[in-house]
């Protein structure tokens, strides 16, 4: 098992005529995901590589059959394209786009959480989420994850993540699913929907969660992983030493006014239960630890 | 980007709300000829990105000319917070009769935009917010429905303002919404907002932080000029590179914010102290990587250099090829470890194998790479 998408997901691809859609998209079709429609109103009825292109999402999951949306579209027009698949009939719609302005994000998802509830979004500015031998949609290089499980992955951060799916395959330890929910203000999906996923996941036996300074989502994990989660839990923080007042990289990654320090988080997610690693590579370590006593 | 309270309130005055005359100025002169034009008694106050202005003597009354040029002298230069103050904004002085609080800004926890109203303006929130929360009335507001009129009334009035000034405040807020939301503000701060001895509500201070990401729908260049960056953030800024200078001896370049941060931890953990934080994003080839080598290399404080990549849907080769390459393009003057690892580290190490030098050197892991770069920069390393 995996969760949000596995070997039956069918994708399309907004922004597939584009140069990074295109890229990304051939490669995660490439990986074996089932890619099978991209979107562009001005080129409808043409194709990428086989990939067959419609109008909107409505016409291609009629078309298709797809239940999955990546949105390769730049940042300006993110939120129609959201607001597009999610009418569209998708189930998920991933955004991979960064640079989305705050009062958009904000926009669409409480518009989704009230006209279209049963539409999970993911991102924006995430690298999106791959099920190991199963699917891959977004932009992590599918080769460095090993299939199966025990272990899924939940991180606010890209490079980190791929560290980790990395360390675990080194250490032959599998991923069922890893999920980028990405580093902007306004996340589709946070922590807490994860961590609920993988506890209903019966493949899933470990949850490895990397979190990153600014607001106060690892705190809020912290509270659901003590009331709700049984399964073992490690956690990464990236962030420890920044200063105060700047924007590391991520729009949400900032420390303000004392709050959304490294610190904080890991004392609310150590009192939790869950294990701490002072780098990647002590995460990764003390996974394989959790791992091996299964 | 943070606004300068005068573009703040000209931002405010844009979307109809009522803030005083006055005029932005750099010099004496300019300040005394503003202060003729509006007529005195005026306020002389200091434009810098930072609070705590009043306490450090850079908001000053003016009762005559006389007053303008004394305080317009002493607080140019002035240094509040390690902001050194350029730019004065001289103002026409109000009668102030009541000082209250308002602000909107995102609730990341909600997902709501949160507004906060207070009859208790004038002081820092955040003290407002631990002795008397109850001072504080909130509210949370759905992006898809907006704030609507009934529902702003029913904010203003949880708040005990002084009643005659309901109306007033109501519109005013609605203004200040439409302001926060169509002029894409992460925040918008009125503090205080005051109702004047004819009993006016007025803007008498703005703070007003602008959302970067919506330049495709606003001119953001006139409020990007004002930035306050140190030259090595405008050349990374300029570059297209995610830079953020730190005040240490430790370049750092890394792909992608959490990784970069990462390394700035680790720098950090084994007792170095990093210069910067520098993401060069995803793809590492030798353009950027050249770029950001040019950067770091331009920062004087410099005394090593820390190259952290790891290959995802770039491999090895292509880093390390890029690597090779940034480094034949810029003449470095700190020696460099790199630690690279991913999609075909192998193949890359094996390819920067014969260019290591005591001016460039590999390290296996991220630990070790930091406690090599560490000793280097403390001149203790080899």
């Amino acid at each position: 098992m995996s969760i949000f998408i596995d070997e039956n997901t069918k994708v399309v691809y907004q922004g597939l005529t584009g140069s990074q859609g295109r890229y990304y998209g051939l490669l995660n079709r490439d990986y074996g995901t089932q890619v099978v429609a991209g979107t562009n109103p001005k080129k409808a009825g043409t194709d990428v590589e086989g990939i067959p292109i419609f109008a909107t999402v409505a016409d291609a999951v009629e078309a298709t059959g797809a239940n999955v949306s990546c949105v390769f579209i730049p940042a300006a027009g993110v939120r129609s394209a959201v607001l597009e698949a999610a009418e569209g009939g998708v189930d998920l719609v991933v955004v991979i786009t960064e640079g989305v302005p705050m009062h958009d994000e904000a926009y669409f998802f409480n518009k989704l959480k009230a006209d279209y509830p049963d539409v999970r979004l993911l991102g924006p500015n995430c690298p999106g989420l791959i099920s190991p031998g199963k699917a891959n949609i977004g932009i992590t290089a599918g080769h460095i994850a090993k299939e199966g499980g025990p272990v899924g992955i939940v991180s606010r951060s890209g490079t980190l993540t791929y560290q980790a799916l990395y360390e675990l395959k080194q250490k032959d330890i599998g991923c069922t699913t890893c999920v980028g929910i990405g580093g902007d203000p306004v996340p589709g999906t946070s922590f807490i929907d994860c961590l609920a996923a993988f506890e209903e996941d019966p493949e899933t036996e470990a949850v490895m969660m990397i979190g990153e300074i600014g607001g106060s989502a690892e705190e809020e994990a912290a509270e659901f992983i003590a009331a709700n989660v049984s399964k073992p839990v490690v956690a990464y923080i990236a962030g420890l030493t920044a200063p105060p007042g700047k924007k590391m990289g991520h729009a949400g990654a900032i420390v303000s006014g004392g709050k959304g320090t490294a610190q904080a988080k890991m004392d609310a997610l150590a009192a939790a239960g869950v294990r701490i690693g002072q780098s990647p590579s002590e995460a990764g370590d003390i996974m394989a630890e959790v791992v091996a006593a299964l | 980007m943070d606004l300068f309270e005068y573009q703040g309130k000209q931002f405010f005055a844009s979307y109809d709300m009522p803030v005083s005359p006055g005029e932005a100025v750099t010099t004496v002169e300019d300040a005394v000829a503003a202060a003729e034009r509006l007529g005195t008694p005026v306020m002389v106050k200091a434009q810098v990105h930072t609070g705590g202005r009043g306490k450090a003597g850079g908001v000053k009354f003016a009762a005559d000319i006389d007053a303008v040029r004394t305080h317009a002298t002493n607080i140019l230069g002035l240094d509040i917070r390690g902001h050194i103050v350029e730019n004065l904004w001289i103002e026409k002085a109000s009668d102030i009769a009541e000082e209250y609080y308002v602000s909107f800004t995102l609730d990341r926890s909600a997902k709501k935009h949160l507004g906060m109203l207070s009859a208790e303006g004038g002081v820092e929130i955040e003290t407002v917010a631990e002795e008397t929360p109850d001072a504080i009335a909130k509210i949370w507001v759905d992006p898809v429905n907006g704030l609507a009129e009934d529902q702003c009334r029913q904010w203003v009035l949880a708040a005990n303002l002084n009643p005659d000034v309901t109306d007033q405040t109501v519109d005013l807020l609605l203004k200040l919404y439409g302001a926060y939301t169509d002029g894409d503000a992460d925040l918008v701060e009125i503090n205080p907002l005051i109702v004047t001895s004819e009993g006016r509500v007025h803007v008498l201070d703005a703070k007003v932080t602008l959302d970067g990401n919506a330049g495709f729908r606003h001119d953001l260049d006139p409020f990007d000029a004002t930035q306050p960056r140190d030259e090595r953030e405008a050349a990374a800024h300029a570059k297209g590179l995610q830079y953020v200078g730190l005040e240490g001896s430790v370049g750092v370049i890394a792909n992608g914010a959490g990784l970069a941060m990462s390394t700035v931890d680790v720098v950090n953990q084994v007792g170095g102290r990093p210069a910067n934080f520098l993401d060069i994003g995803g793809g590492a080839n030798a353009d950027v990587m050249a770029g950001a080598l040019e950067v770091i290399n331009n920062d004087a404080d410099v005394q090593s250099i820390f190259i952290n990549i790891f290959g995802g849907i770039t491999r090895g080769e292509e880093v390390a090829n890029g690597i090779i390459e940034a480094m034949n393009r810029v003449d470095i003057s700190s020696p460099i470890v790199i630690r690279l690892d991913g999609t075909n580290a192998d193949e890359g190490r094996a390819l920067l194998e014969p260019h290591l030098s005591d001016r460039l050197m590999m390290a296996p892991t991220m630990l070790e790479a930091a406690q090599k770069v560490v000793a280097l920069a403390e001149g203790t390393g080899s």
